[in-house]
């Protein structure tokens, strides 16, 4: 079973996102960089069916800027086989980047994919989805657990209220959430051995893939800023407070 | 044109987030329907929202289960007939509403807190660190609301109800079993009092003993962080933050909680915020209203023999 991850190149989730003055985006210059997340977790699932002899191969793709190339040899190093990465300096909406997956999932043919449920830029949790609608596969989004047997995959999603458990004929999209696995540091042999797989590098525009925005940014604004209040001197003097302030 | 309200339900009434929902249709259009997708007893209050002109229902065993391609069945070819659709922004709503876009070869706008124009929209990014302002170019419009952003409509409405079939397809994704969190006490998303615990707490014993009458005592509802809920001191839909629920209350109590980005993103928006640590220096003063530097274990206790 080939299982195929894409992973995206993002800000570091503990960075202070600064918006520009100019109200054009967010500051993205001299900014650490690494895996999102939520693919980071994709990627160790992934690994992980190999190590269980449930998958044979790990494929992961990328698609941004040249750059990107540096979170492919992450997920190298933490055990995938191989990488793709289609190149565009363009920002593309989640619809773009589901067509471009669908495009290299034609040529790779793999029986699952595994990607996160959301990116921690944009924040839409939605290139799954659309991925899914676009080849009519089944998906199962928001994975805590994933059990593959006989051509099905058994997923365990956190939903509000809980938790569901869907059977999806295989292949299917599956996209993951935090507590489905912890991702593992990759070790140094393993960042050495990275060095060495292969990624295969081309344009985005290659694909026969028409790319066009559908959303247009009018413009990126600080949110308004929440002013820190008073500290209180014991749990009495807070209860008094919130009577006072008529919240309680 | 119409537009047209996912309608978020419990199988007996539409939820609140309902018509917080309808109020954000109605900045779009004046015409605006609501579907009533899984069970048909929930079609009565949606009738009755303000602002609502028609109400939809279609049964399906399917739909009541949120499966995604069952969804998109039956919303797509509906399309025809509106301009836009909402879903609210919980875990069905982002299930499904991107599936339908993609299947209309339009842009999904998620989690939108503001209508700007009848196709202008704002919405958070990066953990909410910045607001984008966004205007679509497509004919079709496929939204998810952040619902703590808009005001619930009344319900003083009567709506005509309509039944109309759903598709009967057979879907590659099939319900095995659920296991949903039961609770007396109010849910998370649209409780006026939420109070919630993080790492400090320590065990689940602990979390129960301490956050859940706590939040009993003030008829709120028990959230936690991430690091509450990874450890097992809390079940996963109890997550507050980027990547789990957004809630806007009344009051928000954090008891043993930093402050991180991720878990800010989705309670700053609270109206008063208390914060409980013992660690003078934790993020989590930096927004809150009233700031207690104590440890939890006596003033908690403390705190609910004032009330
Ligand atoms: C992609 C991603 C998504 C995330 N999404 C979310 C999310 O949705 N929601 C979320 O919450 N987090 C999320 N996180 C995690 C987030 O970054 C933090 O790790 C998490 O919120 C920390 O939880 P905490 O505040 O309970 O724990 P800690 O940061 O460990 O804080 C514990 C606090 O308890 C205090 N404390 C300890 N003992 C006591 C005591 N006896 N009395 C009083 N105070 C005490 C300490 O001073 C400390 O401030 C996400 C992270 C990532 C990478």
């Amino acid at each position: 079973m080939k299982i195929l991850v894409p992973v995206k190149r993002v800000i570091d989730y503990n960075v202070k996102v600064r918006v520009k003055a100019d109200q054009t985006g967010v500051d993205l210059a001299n900014v650490k960089m690494s895996m999102n997340p939520f693919c980071e977790i994709a990627v160790e699932e992934a690994v992980r069916l190999v190590e269980k002899g449930v998958a044979t191969e790990v494929v992961v793709v990328s698609i941004g800027v040249t750059q990107a190339q540096e979170t492919i040899r992450t997920a190298l190093a933490m055990g995938a086989d191989r990488g793709i990465l289609l190149t565009s300096d363009q920002d593309l909406e989640p619809l773009n980047i589901a067509k471009l997956l669908k495009a290299v999932i034609a040529e790779e043919k793999p029986d699952m994919v595994l990607m996160g449920k959301q990116a921690i830029d944009g924040d839409n949790n939605a290139t799954g989805q659309m991925l899914a609608a676009l080849l009519d596969w089944p998906q199962a989004t928001f994975a805590s657990e994933i059990n593959i047997d006989g051509g099905k995959a058994k997923v365990t999603r956190e939903v509000d209220g809980g938790l569901q458990t869907l059977e999806v004929a295989l292949p299917a999209i599956v996209t993951v959430d935090l507590r489905l696995n912890e991702p593992r540091f990759a070790s140094l042999p393993n960042i050495m051995k990275a060095k060495k797989k292969p990624i295969d590098i081309k344009d985005a525009a290659s694909m026969g893939v028409e790319v066009k925005n559908h959303l247009n940014v009018t413009k990126v604004t600080e949110p308004p800023k929440r002013e820190a209040g008073i500290k209180v001197e014991s749990a009495a003097e807070l209860a008094a407070k919130l009577k006072e302030a008529g919240v309680i | 044109m119409a537009v047209l309200v996912y309608a978020d339900h419990d199988g007996v009434n539409v939820k609140d987030s309902t018509n917080k929902a309808v109020s954000a249709a109605l900045a779009i259009s004046s015409d605006v329907h609501v579907l009533v997708a899984g069970s048909v007893a929930p079609a009565k209050s949606a009738a009755s929202i303000d602002g609502v002109s028609k109400v939809l229902v279609a049964k399906s065993d399917a739909l009541s289960k949120d499966i995604a391609e069952a969804v998109e069945a039956l919303v797509t070819p509906l399309m025809a007939n509106y301009d836009a659709v909402l879903f609210v922004a919980g875990a069905a709503g982002k299930n499904a509403a991107p599936r339908i876009a993609a299947k209309l070869d339009v842009a999904i706008i998620s989690d939108i807190i503001e209508v700007t124009g009848p196709k202008s929209f704002v919405r958070p990014i990066y953990a909410g660190n910045a607001l984008e302002s966004v205007e679509s170019s497509d004919g079709k419009l496929i939204i998810t609301v952040r619902t703590t952003a808009f005001k619930a409509e009344g319900n003083g409405g009567a709506a005509s109800i309509e039944e109309i079939v759903a598709p009967n397809a057979t879907h590659s994704a099939t319900f095995v079993s659920e296991a949903m969190v039961k609770s007396d006490r109010p849910e998370l998303q649209g409780a006026k009092r939420v109070v919630s615990g993080g790492r400090a707490l320590g065990s689940e014993e602990e979390f129960n003993a301490v956050i859940v009458p706590l939040a009993d005592r003030l008829g709120a509802a028990v959230g936690a962080s991430r690091a509450a809920v990874d450890a097992g001191y809390a079940p996963n839909d109890y997550q507050v933050g980027q990547t789990g629920k957004v809630v806007a209350p009344e009051l928000y109590v954090a008891v043993g909680i930093s402050g991180a980005i991720q878990h800010l993103a989705g309670m700053k928006d609270s109206k008063t915020i208390v914060a409980i640590n013992k660690d003078p220096d934790a993020p989590i003063f930096q927004i809150a209203d009233f700031g207690l530097v104590a440890d939890y274990k006596t003033a908690v206790p403390e705190f609910q023999n004032s009330l």
